[in-house]
């Protein structure tokens, strides 16, 4: 279980968050959705202990992480998958490599194992064929998925996604969002999405939270997000449908609405 | 637990009062010792660090060779001819060449030639890696697996450079060395046998080590140093250029001042 407790955070005389309060439970996936600069990455970073709460706290399981010794911290962090919004796979690796990366600092996994490991991952998020090149050979959606393959190779208890579909085809973003429900079904795993995109938060998420004027300013389960009395978060989703007129993506937003 | 990343050094229209402006200096120092403390404590199994370690000293070391020597050959033959040229006129033997130029190569220009060329090549270049990690979360990447970034990133770059820069250094003295003997039998005014035997007159064993010390100084200070800038680099592509040229202007000063600091004290 993940919680944020009255988190406020500034940067130099920004605002960014404030009072923010959330409880993400063990198995649920949660999306963060809110305007782009509203805080969502940075709240993000905040539960993995990157950056540090001006005030407030981040407890992970019961653990206020900003509080325990940095080695303990590293420890927390291991049962975390993250992936970056920018991809942020390193540049001087190929992509096997880069997935390869976690499984050979953190098992003892034979070299063949961690071969079957990667491509295994690849497949997921259908790149069979990118393993011998470098981040800076692949489109920005495929350094997504090859991040997001590295971010899962491990089988994280938690995951935290920033904007996993933006920048992708619909086709291939129906395909990341039915990955991350997947691993969230079969091994329960704890999701945080960031995103904008109002139709894999209802296909994929079980909650949602809006971020707005730095606050948290609604949290509830999807099916609820329509038919709010609140104007400010129906604006945001309405806005958000109207721009995506796409019918593969239309299906999505049916599949997640009872 | 991190100093923070994100608050830029000393800029020109700093906000902040003039004792904090003051204080900066301390405060720049305090976090480079800080982040050199953590690079070599809290650290994982050696296997973490070792390829790291081996690719590093590759790129420190082999790759620098080619233009250390050519550097090196070149100051040792001009300073051959110029200390040739100064003693023309006087009735001094030949032999007094060797043994000026070459305890001037291994107390002083093999560790400075090596140090300056290395501070743009090695510490530009480090500088500009981990500069470019920063800025585009590859460094927040590390972290959030659970490594421990700083001495992930670190630790096999500070390493190398102490390792082979004193390597660096002995080839830089050799071929220095060469290209005074090279120059002058080339250009006929003395032979190579003159040459050795003035060095070996009055050659002094702690020559030789006084620059080791220095290389090994130099090594550090150049790949340490941009290894902190690199590190804390903020503000995308510009603030990488600006960490890239810190790094190297900032090292050769460093130098400088460590090898007066090192003659003072030393010699
Ligand atoms: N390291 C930083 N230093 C200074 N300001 C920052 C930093 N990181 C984020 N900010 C600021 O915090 C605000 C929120 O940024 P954040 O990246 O969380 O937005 P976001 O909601 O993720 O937006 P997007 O959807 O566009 O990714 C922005 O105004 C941004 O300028
Ligand atoms: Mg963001």
């Amino acid at each position: 279980m993940i919680q944020v407790e009255n988190l406020y955070k500034s940067f130099g005389d920004l605002e960014v968050l404030k009072e923010v309060d959330l409880e993400i439970e063990d198995g649920e996936t949660i999306a963060i959705i809110g305007r782009s600069g509203s805080g969502k990455s940075v709240l993000m970073k905040h539960l993995v202990g990157l950056l540090k709460p001006d005030q407030g706290r981040v407890l992970v399981d019961d653990v206020d992480i900003g509080e325990i010794p940095y080695e303990e911290l590293r420890e927390i962090r291991q049962q975390f998958g993250v992936l970056f919004q920018g991809g942020a796979l390193f540049d001087s690796m190929t992509s096997f490599e880069n997935i390869a990366f976690p499984l050979e600092y953190f098992t003892t996994m034979s070299d063949d194992a961690i071969r079957d490991r990667v491509h295994e991952c690849l497949d997921l998020v259908r790149l069979s064929d990118v393993g011998p090149k470098k981040p800076s050979e692949l489109s920005g959606g495929m350094r997504k998925r090859v991040a997001l393959a590295r971010a899962i190779a491990l089988e994280p208890r938690y995951m935290l996604y920033d904007e996993p579909t933006s920048g992708l085809d619909p086709e291939t973003s129906n395909t990341i969002d039915e990955l991350i429900s997947q691993l969230s079904e079969e091994l329960s795993v704890t999701s945080v999405v960031v995103t904008h995109d109002m139709h894999s938060v209802f296909s994929i998420a079980d909650r949602a939270a809006f971020l707005h004027n730095c606050h948290l300013h609604w949290v509830g389960p999807v099916n609820d997000i329509h038919g709010q009395p609140d104007e400010t978060l129906d604006r945001f989703v309405k806005a958000n449908e109207y721009h995506v007129g796409d019918p593969l993506r239309a299906t999505a937003t049916q599949r997640g609405q009872p | 637990m991190h100093a923070c990343p994100f608050s830029r050094d000393l800029t020109l229209n700093d906000p902040r009062p003039v004792a904090d402006r003051l204080l900066a200096p301390f405060y720049t120092l305090g976090r480079y010792i800080l982040l050199l403390t953590r690079a070599f404590t809290s650290l994982d199994e050696v296997r973490t660090y070792w390829g790291n370690l081996v690719t590093q000293m590759v790129r420190i070391g082999i790759d620098s060779l080619p233009i250390t020597a050519l550097a090196a050959a070149f100051s040792g033959a001009v300073l051959t001819v110029q200390t040739a040229y100064q003693l023309e006129t006087s009735f001094i033997p030949n032999t007094i060449i060797g043994s000026i130029v070459v305890p001037s190569m291994m107390l002083e220009l093999a560790a400075v030639i090596t140090g300056f060329i290395l501070a743009g090549r090695v510490g530009a270049r480090i500088a500009a890696e981990l500069g470019t990690m920063r800025v585009s979360e590859q460094i927040d990447a590390l972290e959030a697996m659970g490594l421990n970034s700083i001495s992930f990133l670190i630790l096999p770059r500070v390493l190398a450079g102490i390792i082979m820069f004193p390597v660096l250094y002995v080839a830089a003295c050799l071929i220095g060395i060469g290209g005074g003997v090279l120059i002058g039998s080339a250009g006929g005014f003395l032979s190579a046998q003159e040459f050795i035997d003035g060095a070996r007159q009055f050659f002094k064993p702690f020559d030789p080590f006084f620059g080791l010390i220095k290389s090994f100084t130099f090594g550090f200070i150049i790949t340490s140093v941009a290894c902190y800038k690199g590190y804390y680099t903020s503000g995308g592509a510009e603030g990488v250029g600006d960490s890239t040229t810190e790094a190297a202007v900032q090292s050769c000063v460093f130098i400088l001042i460590a090898d007066l600091l090192l003659a003072v004290t030393l010699l």
